[in-house]
């Protein structure tokens, strides 16, 4: 498979808001991570939401994310983390400045 | 209200649906009568499928779950591969993919789908009410250790929370720690021991003991 990005790699999710269905959560918008796994390729959600094929099929990775990264107020420990499925078109390599 | 003697020992208000239907429930009716006006399915295969989707039971994952606990070749080929570890035992995850994450003394998993209520139904049938509620979907991802304690499952600090957010294609399933007390037991009775929200990772199966 074609896949942009291996595990282990750091990413940093787009920052944008486009005004039609996608499976980024907001909150995740922004933040850097890195890859656990690549799950394969999948149909595009932000395609099939609107009855269209969603080809060509799009890699879908699991990116984990440090809960203190994600949320500046998280109260619980520095390890916790989130794991989100996250496909390829929205993610690019962590800048070096980005922080773990 | 019926207009015919209604008595059974309490009073209760007439058991119906008082609020007006909503804009996506009159869609769904109109493509549902549309689907069977057409042929695409009959009624009657709708109401079976519906029957189907509501007969799965936790059951499913809980044999998943002792079967890697009796067996570590099959733990290891579940944890690598969970949807072509299941369909050994005849679980078919249709079109999802199935990730199984592990609890050990230093992690702990637990599941959430933040956009909407994603979740292993093949496995573990529906999902309960809370799972699908903005509280439990809202709070998981944020503050994962309140929300265990509120579930009864308070953590140590050495025990990392892993949150999986269940947001597109893959299904997840929370491999619970085998309880102490449990090396005379058969795979069959482990599987007893094994309940929906320990799947779910908001609960630890107790020793039997």
């Amino acid at each position: 498979m074609n896949a942009r990005f291996a595990p282990g790699e750091r990413v940093s999710v787009d920052k944008r808001y486009p005004k039609k269905h996608c499976r980024t959560p907001y909150y995740i918008r922004g933040k850097t991570g890195v890859i656990e796994r690549i799950c394969g390729k999948f149909a595009n959600p932000e395609e099939l939401a609107y009855g269209r094929d969603g080809l060509p099929k799009r890699p879908l990775y699991r990116v984990r994310f440090r809960q203190t990264e994600v949320w500046s107020s998280y109260n619980g420990m520095d390890d916790d983390t989130v794991d989100i499925e996250i496909f390829e078109h929205w993610l690019k390599p962590a800048s070096k400045g980005a922080k773990k | 209200m019926s207009e015919h003697p209604h008595d059974h020992g309490h009073p209760h208000a007439a058991i119906e649906q008082t609020e007006p239907q909503g804009h996506y429930q009159y869609l769904a009716d109109a493509v549902r009568e549309l689907l069977i006006e057409k042929g695409v399915f009959t009624a009657d295969e709708m109401r079976r499928a519906i029957e189907a989707m509501d007969a799965r039971t936790p059951a499913q994952g809980a044999r998943v779950v002792a079967r890697a606990w009796v067996d570590p070749a099959y733990k290891a080929r579940l944890l690598a591969d969970g949807t072509a570890a299941v369909e050994e035992l005849g679980i078919d995850m249709g079109p999802t993919k199935l990730v199984v994450v592990e609890n050990t003394p230093n992690v702990h998993n637990v599941i959430v789908c933040t956009l909407c209520s994603c979740y292993p139904r093949m496995l573990l049938g529906l999902p309960p009410a809370w799972y699908k509620s903005r509280n439990y979907r809202s709070r998981t991802v944020i503050e994962p250790r309140a929300v265990l304690t509120e579930f009864g499952t308070r953590l140590p600090d050495d025990v990392d929370v892993r949150v999986h957010d269940s947001t597109a294609d893959m299904r997840y399933l929370v491999l619970p720690m085998r309880p102490e007390g449990t090396g005379h037991m058969s795979e069959d009775e482990l599987a007893t021991l094994v309940t929906r929200d320990t799947m779910i990772g908001v609960a630890q199966v107790p020793s039997p003991s």
